[in-house]
Parts: structure tokens; C-alpha cells; sequence
């Protein structure tokens, strides 16, 4: 039933992605040329999205645990600290650039375009790069503590 | 309209994942976990939910009335750029559009809403440059 859930739940968000225009990264670069001949139509996705969560979300948080699970799984992590925001900046830099986060490009991989795919192949690059470099950073602390 | 009715379904698909399995529906930490093939643990339901993601658009195309984006071709140094910066970016810094933006905010988070101002304001600064400043 969990299972049906998450491959119900990834398509209905990937049917608002798409019937939101955000599957077009050109209309997405439109919505974040501010300075330009602006776009605005695209703030009433996330916008739709956060009205819809932030009152949803306050009736599931209420309940002691999930209608499937025996807990909720989130984050824990409080801190404002250098990683959120590089890794803000720099996921900033690659969203201006190409005009695609995650969730879009990952859905219009059935289009199967070339530079869709070449976005998506670098995409997963990048994660894994990131996965290895967090895990080296973590074992450098660990060994820095060791030697204290 | 079709931005806010979209949005809306975003916002539906993250408040189901969230009543039902108590999953925050994070793009980039999906995929990250979906990669992650050393953990441990029971990973079908962030494939399921990958597989559910990808079939949207053309479900969409057929019965909403929506096409197949057309856009801009993007040289293959900007694309492949592009694409390593936005995976390295959102798992250095836990969460993209989806975790940060529509369920970080959702939950008042202040990690996130700090992320999405900052990605956001980079992305429009990005656009800027490469659209009034240095192209010209």
C-alpha cells in the first residue's frame, strides 16, 4: 500500500509539474527574469503548492504518526549553517542556467530530448559527486576528533 | 491558472506522501536516496515514486491538454554545467524546489525558507547575468 501511495503520489506531482509549465525550462528562465520582459505566472505554482502544504500540513503534523508508517521521517537538521547556503548558491547558479531543479527535468525524461538527458546523466553526476565528497568530508572530521 | 491548479496538485501529491507514509516529497533527496545502493533499508517506494514522476508528462499531454515542451537549445557546456551544479548544490545543501520550497516552507522551516531565498535570488541574479550583462 506504500508502494501504491509513492507511485500515486509522484504522478500527481508530476501531472501539476507538467500542467504548471514548469516541464519548459525557457517559460522557467521567463518566471526568474525579474529584470526582464517577466514571466509571473510561474509564482502561483509554488505558491499554489505552499498554500495548499502549509495548511495540510498542519493537520497531518498533529497526528502522533503517518496513516502507513509507525513514524514520520523528517528532517532534523536545524542549523543555518555554510552548507544549506553554497549549497543554495550553487543549485541557484545551475537552476538560472539551464532553467530546470530536479523534479522537472526527472519527469521529462519521457521525452527522451538529448539535452534533457545530458542535463539528467550530469544531474545524477553531480549528486554522486556530492554523496562522495560528504562522505570523505564526515571520515576527515572523524579523524580530526580521533587525533584530538 | 493552470500554474495555480498545478500547484495545487503539488501541494496534494506532498500532503499525501506526508499523511500517508510521513515522507517529506523531496525530489533531490529521493534521487539521492535512489542512488544511494550501499544503504540499507526497503528503497522500492523511491523508485515507485521516480516511475510515477516519469510517466506525468505524457499522461498529461493526453488527457490535460498540455505538450511536449519546446525550448531553446542550450549548449552542451551549459547543459552539462547546469546539470552537476543542480545536483551538487541540492544534496550539499539537503533539498530542492520540492523539499525546500513546497514542503520546508509547508512546515515553517526556517532552514528552508532561507534555502529558497537564496536559491531563488541566485537564480534570478544567474538570469540576469547571462541575459542582460554579459550577452548584452
Amino acid at each position: 500500500m506504500k508502494n501504491v501511495v509513492a507511485l500515486f503520489t509522484g504522478l500527481v506531482f508530476s501531472l501539476g509539474l507538467s500542467l504548471s509549465g514548469m516541464t519548459n525550462p525557457d517559460r522557467v528562465l521567463g518566471f526568474l527574469d525579474i529584470f526582464g520582459s517577466w514571466d509571473p505566472a510561474l509564482a502561483f505554482v509554488l505558491g499554489g503548492a505552499v498554500m495548499v502544504t502549509v495548511v495540510m500540513f498542519r493537520f497531518v503534523l498533529k497526528r502522533t504518526t503517518p496513516l502507513l508508517e509507525k513514524e514520520f521521517y523528517l528532517p532534523v537538521a536545524e542549523a543555518i549553517d555554510v552548507r544549506l547556503i553554497a549549497g543554495a548558491v550553487i543549485f541557484g547558479l545551475g537552476w538560472g542556467l539551464y532553467g530546470y531543479c530536479p523534479g522537472p527535468a526527472l519527469a521529462a525524461i519521457s521525452y527522451l530530448q538529448p539535452s534533457n538527458s545530458l542535463f539528467v546523466v550530469s544531474l545524477v553526476v553531480g549528486t554522486l559527486g556530492a554523496r562522495w565528497w560528504s562522505a570523505r568530508q564526515h571520515s576527515a572530521s572523524l579523524l580530526t576528533v580521533g587525533q584530538d | 491558472m493552470p500554474a495555480l491548479l498545478g500547484g495545487g496538485l503539488i501541494g496534494l501529491a506532498a500532503s499525501m506522501l506526508l499523511l500517508f507514509n510521513g515522507r517529506i516529497m523531496g525530489v533531490s533527496g529521493i534521487l539521492s536516496e535512489a542512488l544511494d545502493f550501499k544503504g540499507a533499508g526497503n528503497k522500492l517506494w523511491v523508485w515507485l515514486f521516480l516511475l510515477g514522476l516519469l510517466a506525468g508528462p505524457r499522461l498529461s499531454d493526453a488527457f490535460l491538454g498540455t505538450s511536449e515542451p519546446v525550448f531553446e537549445e542550450r549548449t552542451l557546456l551549459v547543459t552539462i554545467l547546469a546539470g552537476l551544479l543542480v545536483g551538487f548544490g541540492t544534496t550539499i545543501g539537503s533539498g530542492c524546489t520540492s523539499g525546500h520550497g513546497v514542503c520546508g516552507i509547508g512546515r515553517l522551516s526556517q532552514r528552508s525558507i532561507v534555502s529558497v531565498c537564496v536559491f531563488m535570488g541566485t537564480a534570478m541574479v544567474t538570469v540576469f547575468v547571462f541575459r542582460h550583462v554579459w550577452v548584452g
